[in-house]
């Protein structure tokens, strides 16, 4: 009934198009003509961008999302109840993450918000390991080396990443493991006795989620610091600043848009993290995403799911958006 | 403690590049002092060795008596204002002047109060909540300065501060900075290759050239007595006449030139038959055949005449390419001038100068 009515719509609308065309055809064109943007690129290739970007944004990204949404407030039917009597909208999902089964002795899903709120802090925790290892790298590509050793530089750090995720998730397995490199190298320097379980420890976790988003720090940081006039730097020192506070009153004020879209995309990335926390995560520490995840795949609970990464999407957004604020920086400066 | 500013053979090299050759010179307590050369003369280099960004490669740069080696340019009792000002875009125009007292750990008050002080002194009084970005360039200028003077220096560096000003605000920042340097009375060194700024700023002026001083004095002795080719040709307009030397009498020389032999004073111990460059200034030439004495006489042509206000420019055909400039006195007694016409200027032998021949600044 309703797919009949959305289609005698559509096609009632098509005509209407059609129509307006066929008659006022000559003034529309006329008018699309006097749009700046439609002068400047010619009336072929504007239809093609604005088909070619209105698809892409609908079909790729709006449209999945919307039925991502709308999945999440429904409940897991199987096949033959869907479009039934069952199918309606649903705050159980939401509720589930919050609150659990129904009949628990504990009030809220502990362990569900435990695993949540624990990746959120060790996705900070990334973020900011990956900003203080990458400062100075970038303020050194940046400011003091020149040509030859800066393009050197930039290459050392590209090229590692030509080595797919899976392959250097399971190589820090390797260094990390308890008969792996860096034990072996302790235990045969005769620095420790007993092998570190660095895996169980979350340190394999956290060095190879740095690691995979070093790059997307690095030239956020890079490109900030690169248009900073040197002669700040040299006024600063000049006037008697030691090199802490030329950072701090000079350096980083200026480099604070690449510094906060830098955060952004490293935390976003390593909060919505799966191989890593797959391959590397200690047996005890679960990632957020882990748990999506299983309820897509081992739970076949789609549903479940969406509700659960559209939590882990709002939250990390507004988290963003909430660090934002705090420290001035607006979204238009990201950009740059 | 004293403030003399000494460069003891400071000789500065960027690997096989000599910047700054065995330079030597004092400059004194409270003086305006200023290099003046065309780009890549080295004079850069200089300041930079002064307030500590470069260390010379030989020699000793001292300041008040004490050798300045290994002393980076945040304990260095200098401040520099750089060329494009580099002041920070992101702080107030009183935070800009107050940073070398936060860096000094003053109070926010202490800081306010030396902000309004010098805000005062540069005639921006009330401006200190203003951002950077609201201010003129003229102002910036004078923050500039009033940042550099918060923590009372003792010799200030200027590189070419008002090259990025337009004309009439360069000669208008040319007395303010004249008058700022007397207020406070500590020394000044000054960069420029715009001759005037040089000449009508400094108490002293010393003209640089390929890494090597020319010549140090004060505006007039440079302007009026040069040391070398360089030096004349570089201050000021002037016409060469390179040639001979054929004969010496009371101090001047008679030098054998493609337009005939031309007198000049002989300053500098010229021989017979020494190659010499006589140089003659557009304003000592006048039209006229009251020639008083031999070797003061050019017969040329005209090739244009530039009205240029209170002055005007006849250019003569000299024995190269270049022409001879002849400046008028634009007081309605210049002759009409017509293109191709013979023309004889004459000048005073006192007011022109015999000169070894020497590389000249190219125009």
């Amino acid at each position: 009934m309703s797919d009949f009515v959305a289609v005698f719509l559509a096609l009632l609308l098509a005509l209407l198009v059609a129509l307006i065309v066929q008659s006022r055809g000559a003034s529309i064109f006329a008018a699309l003509g006097e749009v700046k943007f439609v002068e400047r690129n010619g009336l072929v290739i504007s239809a093609y961008m604005v088909t070619a970007v209105s698809v892409w944004v609908v079909f790729m990204i709006v449209l999945p999302m919307l039925y991502m949404v709308d999945f999440s407030f429904r409940h897991n039917l199987p096949p033959s109840e869907v479009g039934g009597p069952e199918d309606v909208h649903t705050l159980k999902n939401y509720a589930y993450l919050l609150l659990g089964r129904k009949g628990d002795e504990e009030l809220l899903n502990w362990l569900h918000l435990g695993v949540f709120v624990r990746t959120v802090l060790a996705s900070i925790f990334v973020t900011l390991l990956d900003l203080a290892i990458c400062y100075p790298i970038a303020y050194y590509m940046a400011q003091v080396a020149k040509g030859g050793r800066a393009r050197l530089l930039v290459l050392c750090l590209i090229l590692p990443f030509w080595v797919n995720e899976i392959l250097r998730a399971f190589a820090f397995r390797i260094l990390f493991g308890t008969s792996g490199v860096i034990n072996s190298v302790l235990i045969g320097a005769g620095l420790l006795e007993e092998p570190i379980d660095f895996i169980r420890a979350d340190v394999a976790l956290y060095a190879g989620l740095s690691y995979a988003y070093i790059l997307m720090m690095v030239f956020s940081l890079y490109n900030a610091i690169e248009s900073l006039d040197h002669n700040q730097i040299e006024a600063a020192r000049d006037l008697g600043s030691p090199w802490w506070r030329i950072h701090w009153r000079v350096v980083m004020p200026h480099a604070k848009p690449g510094i906060a879209s830098g955060c952004t995309m490293v935390f976003m990335l390593a909060a919505g993290a799966l191989a890593a926390p797959q391959i590397l995560g200690g047996p005890s520490s679960l990632w957020f995403t882990q748990v999506i995840y299983d309820w897509f795949n081992q739970g076949a609970n789609w549903p479940q799911g969406a509700a659960y990464a559209f939590v882990l999407l709002v939250s990390c957004i507004a988290f963003v958006l909430a660090v934002m604020r705090t420290f001035k920086v607006r979204l238009g400066e990201i950009a740059r | 403690m004293s403030a003399d500013v000494e460069l003891d053979h400071v000789t500065i090299r960027f690997g096989a590049f000599t910047a700054v050759d065995s330079v030597s010179l004092r400059i004194e307590e409270g003086e305006f002092f200023s290099f003046l050369g065309p780009s890549g003369c080295g004079k850069t280099t200089i300041l930079r060795a002064v307030s500590g960004f470069q260390e010379p490669t030989e020699g000793e740069v001292r300041i008040g008596g004490k050798n300045m080696r290994g002393i980076g340019p945040n304990r260095r009792p200098t401040a520099l204002i750089f060329q494009n000002l580099a002041l920070f875009p992101l702080m107030t125009v009183a935070e800009n002047i107050a940073f070398a007292l936060e860096v000094r750990g003053a109070s926010r008050a202490a800081r306010r109060r030396r902000a309004d002080e010098l805000l005062n002194l540069i005639a921006l009084p009330g401006q200190g909540d203003k951002p950077i970005a609201a201010l003129s360039g003229g102002q910036k200028q004078r923050v500039a300065i009033a940042r550099a003077l918060a923590v009372e220096p003792d010799v200030l560096l200027l590189d070419e501060p008002l090259s990025a000003l337009d004309l009439r605000l360069r000669q208008h920042m040319r007395t303010e900075l004249r008058a700022i340097q007397r207020r406070v009375g500590i020394t000044f060194i000054y960069i420029t290759h715009d001759q005037g700024e040089a000449l009508t700023m400094s108490d002293r002026v010393a003209v640089m050239s390929q890494g090597v001083i020319q010549q140090i004095g004060d505006s007039a002795t440079i302007y009026d007595d040069p040391a070398t080719a360089f030096v004349a040709s570089f201050v000021g307009e002037n016409n060469p006449f390179p040639g001979t030397v054929t004969q010496l009498a009371d101090g001047q020389a008679v030098v054998d030139t493609a337009l005939g032999p031309l007198r000049g004073r002989n300053g500098r111990g010229l021989k017979r038959g020494d190659k010499a460059i006589v140089f003659v200034r557009p304003e000592a030439l006048r039209v006229g055949a009251g020639a008083s004495e031999a070797g003061t006489t050019i017969e040329s042509q005209v090739v244009t005449k530039e009205l240029e206000g209170s002055l005007v420019h006849v250019r003569l055909a000299g024995a190269g390419a270049k022409p001879i400039t002849v400046s008028l006195t634009n007081d309605g007694t210049v002759p009409v001038l017509e293109a191709g016409q013979p023309l004889t200027v004459v000048f005073d032998a006192a007011r022109a100068v015999a000169l070894p021949t020497g590389h000249l600044a190219d125009e």
